[in-house]
Parts: structure tokens; C-alpha cells; sequence
């Protein structure tokens, strides 16, 4: 068994006050290993993005714990949890979010200016980033000039320039073509898991399904199974 | 440059057209600012002109003067009973007032006549032609080389005019320190002079200048002035009491104090509202950073920031386009009364600090107010 990367116990998160309030999260418990691609499907609103929250650090639970390669981060102060997602989760967000303004080498070297690495310093990482995911020549351009797969390239290069263990990635292929999300995520398993990265996704997309180590099945805030990888 | 800032500095600027109009909104309104206090500051400076130019330390003047120009004529014993006086290490009296000039071409001028001490022509000008022993010459006057100057058809050594059916002549051409406020040329003469060629009232001294032995001497020259019934003031407070006079009793002050309040409500409302959609717009890209690591301390820096390097490039641009105003007005009305002076400078520093201030605060309130998990949902 390879090493154990993330172990969710008993996750409860509640959303509302009053009559307005559900539950997104019940008693879910699950654990991730480094070099692996768990996918986490299901239906919209069944609590998927706010799993992948709680995991990175985004979002507190109600109860339930959240330990990190051994340590339980929603013990940690904000600051020290602002620290833990920098060095530790890289992300990848649905709509990539990356800064228009900044080029696409700028964008990918913003995770390492957080950690204080000298600006020109960090453009010169940032763009051996940009060649391992293909964009050597793109580094002077800005993101709205690049192709939506293209973009999607940018934000990986950007969530792993921080060098993580754990790559969060909401809806990689939502904004994509079939081809294109199919390339981009063969070249994530490809090139980025690398047998030591853990790699969360959260997707509809059954057309990547391939590329998955296990494949977690959640369906009113529950986790209800697998669909590959493990046993129900 | 430290790497969160130099990132906070591109996201701003590379946002040319909200940069832009950030930029336009403070500029304009330091613009505004520094031109009103400056016109301000430039009406006051020329209404005090004489008494920088005299230069005495004290004056001793009737409690009923109110500014340098509307004297009123004190009797020949105050002269004398000041030089009595404990302290004072000299008091000389001077003339000033007003006359209608003739000129050669037969139109009339309105001047300002300064009659100086004769035996010490205390208060003389800097002659730049002509020699100041010629001012005891017959008929001597001394004309100030300023922007008022043409008006008396720019006379040179030898010009002749008539003054109250008195010939003069110009012996000497001089410059001063400051100009006066009303827009009319001045001329120097002896004090006995001055008497004897303008209509008088009973009581001839408009001022007694006084030098007092030291500083600590001015309290009691003070004491005794009132104790004759009339005002000792250093120059300092003469120019103060003037300043008071125009600020508070003319409206002039009050339209300046509004004029300049709008100029700061408008700068901040252009720059406060352009600001703060500016960080609305990018809400969502900082919510991303926060989900990143970035701490909200440093999302406050970068706020901080970019609405300092705005304030302070638009404070720069504003200083700089009210100078070049100030000169181009000048070109074409040499007698243009605006001055920036250090106290215009920082009162515009001080409102552009409070606009950057203000902007910030609702923008880090917003920015610290996202969470990284509504970049999640969408």
C-alpha cells in the first residue's frame, strides 16, 4: 500500500440557518494515497465540492477531523493553515481563475511569489513549468490569448509550480472539449502524478474515467461506493 | 521591489482603463485642491506684500486696522512716545496710502505710495537703477519694477508724471519681494514727501516701525502700546491678523474652504468608487490567492499598496499639472496670484491620504471578507 496522503474521519458540514438549513456532508470518511488519481463523482449539489474543501483546508467542518500526511489540519491557527495550502495543496479551480492581467508565466510563478521567492526568480521556474506542460513558447502571453486547453495547462502548471503533494482539481474538463479534456488529464496522470503526487478530481466527466486510480461515488452529501478501484 | 507587491503593482497598472480613470479621479482632484489653496495662499501672500517688503519686526498701528492697506492715521506723539518706550531700539513712521497719478500721456494711474523714515528710509526697496540718495532729490520717487510695472507705461530713470498738481520724477527703479494685492504700481518717496504732495487727514502715521532691543523686549513694547491705546504687532502677527481678516470677514476664505472640500468629496468619490469596483472585479482572483496560501495580511499589503501607488502618483500628477497651470497664467498675466506653498502641498497630501484610506478600507473589508470556498462553488 502506498502512503497514506489524506484521512478524512467522519466529516459533517452543515450550510444554512433555520428552515434553510441542509447538510452537505454526512459522516463521510475516506482516505487518499500518494500516487494515486481518486476521482470523486456524483451528482450536482451532492456535496463533492464541498469534500474537496474540507480536504484542502478551504473549509471547516462541523465536526469530523482532517489529518494531512499525519497532522490533523483544522487543529492549525488560519495563518498556519494559509501556510499548509501553500506548500502542501496545489489547485486547479473550475473556471482556472488566473489573472488576466499577469502573463501566463507570471501567472504560474504567483504560488511561488507567496512563498518569497525572488520575482525573477520565480519567472525563470515558472517557466520550466510551462514547458513540462507544453507551453514553452505561451510564457509572454496572457491567458485570454491561449485556447481553453491551453488554459487549463496554465492553471496546472500553476497549481504544481508550488511543488505539492496534493493536487486539487474542480471540474478539470468542464470548460474543455471532449479531445482536449481527455488530453489534458491523460497528461496530468501522465506527467504529474508521477507515483508520488495524490491527485483529487472532482468531475462529471465519464469520459476520463480511464485515468483513474479509484473512482468515489457520493450522493446526498454520502459517500456511496465505488465505481472502480474498491470495494463497495 | 518585494515580490507581493511588484504582483500587486502589475495586477494594477496592467489594468490600463481602471488605472486610468484611478489615476484621472486623484489627479484631478489634488489639481483642484492645490489650485484653490494656492490662489488662496497667493491672494494672501500679496495682501501682506507691504509688510514683507517693509520688513519691520514690530508695527504699531490703531486697533481698528484690519489689513496693511486701510490705514489709519495715527498723531505725530505715538512716534515719540514709542521711541521712549522700554525696549524699543528704534521706531521710524511710514506712510501708506493711495494716489491717482498723472502720466505724460495725460490718462490717469491709481498707485500705492510708500513714504519712508527720512532720516533712515527704513523699509527701502532694492534699487536695481538709479542710486537711493537720489530719492531726496526734488520731486523723487522711486517706482517698483513688478508685474504692475507697464501700467505706468514702463518709466525709466527721468520719467516725469504728476501727483495730486505735484511734478515727479522716477530717480530710482527697484524690485520687492512680493506684489500687491489690488493690481496696482508702487512708488517710494521720503515720508516728509509723501505728506506734503498727498491729501492728509489731521493724523498722518499709518505705521510706526519698530526694532525692539531683543525678542524678550516685544511683550512689554506690547504692554505699552496698548497702555497709549494703540497695537503692537510682530510682523508674524500682523500677517496673521490680515490672513484672519480675508479668511473670515471677506468670504473669500469660506468660498476657498468649500471650493477645496468639493475638490476632495469629488477625488474621493471617483477614486474611493473606481477603487473599490476595481477590487470587486478582481474579488474573485484574490479569493484564489487566499485559496492559494496568500495570508490576508497580504492581501492587505497588496490592497495598501495599490491604492498608496495610485495616491501618490496621482498626487504627483496633480502637483505637477496645478505648477504648470501656475506658469502658463502667469505667461499671459504676469500679476497672477497663486503660490504653492508647503502648507497647499500637504494639506492636498493629507486629503489624498484620507481618499487612499478610505478607498483601501472598504476594499480590504471585501477582500477579507471572501472565502476561497465560494471560488470553489462558482
Amino acid at each position: 500500500m502506498s502512503e497514506l496522503a489524506i484521512k478524512a474521519t467522519a466529516i459533517v458540514k452543515w450550510f444554512g440557518e433555520g428552515e434553510a438549513r441542509t447538510q452537505a456532508l454526512r459522516d463521510v470518511t475516506l482516505e487518499a494515497y500518494l500516487g494515486e488519481m481518486l476521482y470523486i463523482v456524483g451528482p450536482s449539489g451532492s456535496g463533492k465540492t464541498t469534500l474537496l474543501s474540507v480536504l484542502s483546508g478551504i473549509l471547516r467542518p462541523d465536526s469530523g477531523s482532517v489529518s494531512v500526511e499525519g497532522s490533523d489540519i483544522w487543529n492549525l491557527g488560519s495563518d498556519k493553515l494559509a501556510d499548509f495550502r501553500l506548500h502542501k495543496i496545489g489547485f486547479v479551480f473550475q473556471d482556472y481563475h488566473l489573472f488576466p492581467r499577469l502573463t501566463t508565466a507570471e501567472n504560474v510563478a504567483v504560488p511561488l511569489i507567496l512563498k518569497r521567492m525572488n520575482w525573477d526568480e520565480a519567472i525563470i521556474e515558472a517557466k520550466k513549468y510551462l514547458e513540462i506542460v507544453g507551453l514553452k513558447g505561451r510564457a509572454d502571453l496572457p491567458p485570454v490569448k491561449l485556447s481553453g486547453g491551453e488554459q487549463q495547462r496554465v492553471a496546472i502548471a500553476r497549481a504544481i509550480a508550488g511543488k505539492p503533494d496534493i493536487l486539487i482539481m474542480d471540474e478539470p474538463t468542464a470548460s474543455l472539449d471532449g479531445d482536449t479534456g481527455h488530453a489534458v488529464v491523460g497528461f496530468v496522470k501522465n506527467n504529474i502524478l508521477n507515483g508520488k503526487r495524490c491527485i483529487l478530481i472532482v468531475t462529471h466527466d465519464e469520459r476520463i474515467n480511464e485515468f483513474a486510480t479509484r473512482i468515489l461515488k457520493m450522493e446526498d452529501g454520502r459517500l456511496t461506493g465505488y465505481e472502480k478501484g474498491g470495494s463497495e | 521591489m518585494n515580490g507581493i507587491l511588484k504582483l500587486a503593482y502589475k495586477l494594477l497598472v496592467n489594468d490600463k482603463a481602471k488605472f486610468s480613470a484611478l489615476l484621472v479621479g486623484i489627479t484631478f482632484a489634488v489639481f483642484l485642491m492645490i489650485q484653490m489653496t494656492a490662489m488662496f495662499a497667493g491672494v494672501l501672500s500679496r495682501a501682506s506684500a507691504t509688510v514683507f517688503n517693509l520688513g519691520a519686526s514690530m508695527w504699531i498701528m490703531d486697533p481698528a486696522v484690519q489689513t496693511v492697506a486701510n490705514t489709519i492715521g495715527m498723531p505725530d506723539y505715538v512716534l515719540d512716545a514709542t521711541r521712549s518706550m522700554q525696549g524699543v531700539h528704534y521706531a521710524v513712521p511710514v506712510y501708506s496710502g493711495g494716489a491717482l497719478v498723472k502720466l505724460a500721456d495725460g490718462t490717469y494711474q491709481s498707485v500705492t505710495v510708500v513714504g519712508l523714515d527720512d532720516t533712515s528710509l527704513f523699509g527701502r526697496p532694492q534699487l536695481i537703477q538709479g542710486k537711493i540718495e537720489d530719492i531726496y532729490g526734488e520731486n523723487g520717487f522711486i517706482v517698483v519694477k513688478d508685474p504692475e510695472f507697464p501700467k505706468l507705461g514702463n518709466p525709466h530713470l527721468g520719467t516725469e508724471f504728476e501727483v495730486n498738481d505735484h511734478r515727479g520724477v522716477i530717480v530710482g527703479i527697484a524690485k520687492v519681494a512680493s506684489s500687491g494685492l489690488f493690481g496696482v504700481p508702487t512708488l517710494y518717496t521720503t515720508y516728509e514727501r509723501a505728506l506734503q504732495y498727498l491729501p492728509n487727514p489731521r493724523f498722518t502715521i499709518s505705521y510706526v516701525l519698530v526694532e525692539p532691543k531683543s525678542a524678550t523686549d516685544i511683550a512689554q513694547i506690547k504692554q505699552q502700546a496698548r497702555s497709549l491705546g494703540y497695537l503692537a504687532l510682530t510682523r508674524d502677527e500682523f500677517v496673521s491678523r490680515i490672513t484672519a481678516f480675508y479668511m473670515f470677514q471677506t468670504g473669500v476664505g469660506m468660498n476657498i474652504l468649500i471650493m477645496t472640500i468639493m475638490s476632495f468629496v469629488v477625488g474621493l468619490s471617483i477614486s474611493g468608487q473606481t477603487f473599490y469596483t476595481f477590487v470587486l472585479e478582481n474579488l474573485e482572483k484574490f479569493g484564489a490567492l487566499k485559496a492559494m496560501g496568500a495570508k490576508s495580511r497580504e492581501l492587505i499589503l497588496m490592497i495598501l499598496f495599490q491604492a498608496s501607488f495610485t495616491a501618490l502618483t496621482g498626487y504627483g500628477l496633480g502637483i505637477g499639472l496645478c505648477a504648470l497651470l501656475i506658469t502658463l497664467a502667469r505667461l499671459r498675466l504676469p500679476d497672477y496670484a497663486a503660490i504653492i506653498t508647503y502648507w497647499n502641498l500637504g494639506l492636498a497630501f493629507a486629503m489624498v491620504v484620507i481618499i487612499a484610506a478610505v478607498s483601501s478600507y472598504f476594499a480590504v473589508r471585501k477582500v477579507l471578507r471572501i472565502e476561497p470556498f465560494d471560488i470553489f462553488r462558482g
